[in-house]
């Protein structure tokens, strides 16, 4: 960590030296702004300043239209450009990632971060990532509002109890980033950091192979053989309950005839609040709510254990 | 109190000072002057409660490891934060200057409603001892921003009680918008056409919508909590069955709007003062007037600037991307024109004009830092670390805080009666810019290196600019005591000042002597002119 002092924090993700980029187009722009107000006002202040006492008042100039449309309509114009470029930057990491990206599940709580990758190892305030490949972290919180921030990456995502928040990134240089939790979340808040380590992908292939008490998908097959899903989601033909066998990522048409996307968000409600949201031809109530029986890292291994039922390029339903 | 009202031998003329000495003719007044001065005097306590919890704040930056508990750190930046924010600035100038000025600017007797303004005060005593009360308690951790569900569900100090200050003196805030907004419109001099408003009527004008307009929001959310904090009613916990990000939908829909009711002020002082040390007529007039409006309707369009990584749509962040821009272009054509204003004016270098340089250099580095934070990519890692910190305190400790004390030293001759020190006053000026500048700066590349805010600890390599920024902040504070010192000096001491020291504009100038009797003119003013007709031009003049 110890390195020459620096404007810039390291450029360790491919989103990293496009902010960089954006940012010292704005700090010109504004710059050459800042000095061209701070020479008019210096200049007028030097040129017209009050020679003597009894000078009389100067002839009043009341103003002038086209100069208030070209010094409204210019300054808009490049704030334009600013806005274009911004946008563009930010969706590309908050959009859907590239398909091959790797699912990181992390879980906010006072005063930590949990992640869990779906092969089953579990890290506390350390997250593991393998170089230039798209990570995708899927971020739950057990109680309030944090942030996971990681500024070598330039990238940020509120974690938002009762929901799931996403963004995705690509790490381009080795070695150890800090992660801080940019949200206010109480008493240790300034302690809840960690590292990211990105690292050359046959050192994390070797990382991966380290001992683990089964894969993500495993441990959600157990909680969902533990819970009873089992017995209505995947073998009932009785018509109760609908399967989750090709669900995951496909369209569900409900009962008020709406159709929403089994993404990971509706299969969170779904579990936790089953008449959230009931898909058509099936009745209310038969499900038990698990809202507040589930702790969020069970939750997360059991939607990557339903999501394992819908295999990529399985039939569509 | 006593101690600062004016002794002398001699008895100047009667004037709202010395009109009447007991206490009760101060606590029962409505004399819309002597509610200025209790405002002025109990926001100024409210500052320096707040400053000494940022000097606090800043010794325990000044190492890695801090000084203080994290407890104590996170309840240093929470109450000040509640008490510079919902106590000092929002009141500012308008609860000041704005109480004093708006009815002798337009040639009025008073507010409309001289009883509701005492009330407004009182409103705001009674929130702030309530604010008060929940430090002497133990204080609050929640940080200003009240972020749910941490505020409702998992803090355990006093948020109730900071939450029902804020709430009470919201009122204050609307009574003294309404006070102004009815004023404005009905108790207009003759000949005070709309058009020969001074721009701080406009600038006040526009503040006092919003205020009104906006204000309720927070009294509501402020109750939302106190329900969810006190019946579990499930609103903002998603535990409970409510949604975190609606609450800070609803806390931005007024506070973002509250930045402007704590800049426009300012920007009303600032055209009053390079106007008169310019002799010359604002450049633009209409523009900079209708700027201010347009501020106060764009402001309440850009609260989501605020929830770019909270979980809102990518779409809407869009949108509030977009109009976050839209909203950096009044503000600009306000400084172009009071750049433009100076040229070919005849421009002296009083303290007032001194604080207005101040305030234009700060608040373009304040506004212009607001355009990376307008911008997505930007703002997604620089938002809650310390770039956002230097932001706003350009905008308001360097935008509103300079053209607070702009104001106080300019309408200082006429509010006392007295002058002050010049050299002091420029002296203490310069303390100020430096001071601020040491302070504030480095926070900006703090922030871009990626240090969060409210922090009670932080990694070791922010040390180097965290040192020059505690260095700064005691150079601050120095400024800021000095002006206490020479003005209240001059207000026991000073020279008497004549009616119009400046060879200013302005009927509280022109046609009311210093300190003004309580109904300020002797006779109804009548207007037949411009504001700010320093050429002397009569008949028509046509507005660019």
């Amino acid at each position: 960590m110890m390195q020459a002092f620096s404007l810039f924090p390291e450029r360790a993700s491919s989103t990293a030296g496009e902010v960089d980029a954006l940012y010292t187009f704005l700090v010109v722009v504004c710059t050459g702004m800042t000095i061209l107000i701070f020479c008019a006002v210096f200049f007028f202040a030097m040129r017209y300043r009050r020679k003597n006492e009894n000078d009389p008042a100067p002839k009043a100039i009341r103003g002038s239209l086209p100069l208030e449309i070209a010094w409204s309509v210019i300054p808009f114009l490049i704030m334009l450009g600013m806005f274009a470029w911004g946008t563009k930057v930010y969706f590309a990491n908050y959009a859907l990632p590239p398909a091959d990206a790797l699912d990181v599940y992390v879980t906010g709580k006072q005063w930590m971060w949990k992640i869990q990758h779906p092969t089953g190892q579990r890290e506390i305030n350390e997250l593991h990532v393998p170089l230039d490949r798209a990570v995708r972290l899927v971020l739950a919180s057990e109680d309030v509002v944090h942030s996971f921030y990681i500024p070598a990456f330039r990238l940020k995502h509120d974690v938002v109890p009762g929901s799931y928040q996403t963004y995705w990134f690509k790490a381009t240089k080795a070695g150890r980033y800090r992660i801080f939790c940019a949200e206010y979340c109480g008493t240790n808040h300034s302690d809840m950091g960690g590292w990211v380590t990105v690292m050359e992908p046959a050192e994390y292939a070797n990382w991966l192979t380290a001992g683990t008490g089964g894969s993500m998908r495993e441990q959600g097959a157990h909680v969902f053989q533990k819970y009873g899903c089992v017995t209505c989601h995947v073998t009932d033909q009785q018509g109760r309950c609908p399967s989750l066998v090709n669900v995951f990522g496909k369209p569900v048409v409900l009962e008020d005839g709406r159709t929403v996307t089994a993404d990971e968000a509706y299969l969170r409600e779904s579990i936790l609040n089953p008449n959230a949201k009931i898909v058509k031809g099936y009745s209310r109530d038969i499900m038990p709510v698990f809202a507040g029986q589930l702790s969020e890292d069970a939750l997360l291994q059991l939607i990557v254990y339903i999501k394992s039922l819908s295999p990529p390029g399985g039939p569509s339903r | 109190m006593s101690a600062t009202l004016p002794f002398v031998s001699i008895e100047p003329p009667l004037n709202y000072l010395n009109a009447d000495y007991g206490w009760r003719s101060w606590l029962f007044t409505t004399d819309h002057k002597r509610i200025a001065l209790l405002y002025l005097f109990s926001i100024t306590a409210f500052f320096f409660v707040g400053g000494a919890f940022a000097v606090c704040m800043r010794l325990n930056l000044m190492t890695p490891e801090g000084i203080f508990s994290h407890d104590t750190y996170n309840k240093l930046f929470t109450m000040h934060g509640i008490i510079m924010v919902f106590f000092f600035l929002i009141p500012s100038i308008p609860a000041t200057l704005g109480n004093f000025l708006v009815p002798m600017m337009i040639g009025a007797r008073d507010l409309a409603f001289p009883r509701i303004n005492l009330l407004s005060w009182y409103l705001y005593i009674v929130g702030g001892a309530i604010a008060l009360t929940s430090v002497v308690k133990g204080g609050v951790d929640t940080g200003w921003t009240f972020y749910a569900p941490f505020s409702s569900t998992y803090s355990n100090t006093h948020v109730i009680l900071a939450a029902l200050g804020i709430f009470t003196a919201g009122f204050s805030s609307i009574l003294t918008g309404l006070n102004f907004i009815v004023t404005i419109h009905k108790m207009r001099a003759p000949g005070m056409t709309w058009s020969r408003l001074p721009l701080f009527i406009w600038g006040h004008y526009a503040t006092s919508l919003i205020q009104v307009l906006g204000t309720p929001v927070i009294a509501i959310t402020m109750v939302l909590l106190g329900m969810e904090r006190l019946l579990h009613a499930g609103i903002f916990d998603p535990s409970l069955g409510g949604d975190p990000v609606l609450f800070q939908h609803l806390f931005w829909f007024y506070s973002h709007p509250a930045v402007y009711i704590m800049i426009l002020p300012g920007m009303a002082v600032i055209s009053e003062i390079v106007s008169c040390f310019s002799r010359k007529a604002i450049f633009g007039y209409s523009f900079v007037a209708l700027s201010s409006i347009a501020i106060a309707v764009l402001g309440f369009l850009v609260w989501g600037h605020h929830l770019f990584v909270a979980g809102q749509s990518m779409y809407a962040s869009m949108a509030f991307s977009f109009l976050s821009f839209l909203v950096a272009v009044p503000s600009a054509i306000k400084v172009f024109n009071w750049t433009a204003t100076m040229y070919k004016g005849s421009i002296s270098f009083e303290t007032p004009m001194l604080y207005a340089f101040g305030f234009i250099g700060l608040f373009t580095i304040g506004g212009l830092t607001g355009l990376f934070l307008a911008t997505l990519a930007i703002d997604v890692h620089v938002t809650d670390t310390y770039f956002v910190i230097a932001h706003f305190h350009y905008v308001m400790v360097g935008g509103m805080v300079m053209a607070y004390l702009g104001g106080i030293h300019f309408w200082f001759p006429k509010i006392t009666g007295r002058m002050y020190a010049e050299g002091w006053a420029k002296f203490a000026g310069l303390i100020v810019f430096v001071g601020f500048n040491l302070t504030f700066f480095p926070q900006f590349i703090l922030g871009y290196q990626g240090m969060p805010r409210r922090y009670a600890h932080y990694p070791p390599e922010f040390q180097a600019l965290n040192v020059m920024s505690t260095a700064g902040a005691s150079i601050l504070a120095l400024g800021y005591l000095l002006p206490m010192i020479y003005l209240a000096y001059a207000w026991r001491y000073g020279p008497r000042a004549p009616q119009n020291p400046w060879n200013a504009k302005g009927l509280e100038w022109e046609q009311a002597p210093s300190p003004p009797p309580t109904f300020n003119f002797e006779r109804q003013p009548i207007v037949t002119e411009d504001a700010y007709n320093y050429s002397g031009e009569c008949g028509e003049a046509h507005h660019g």
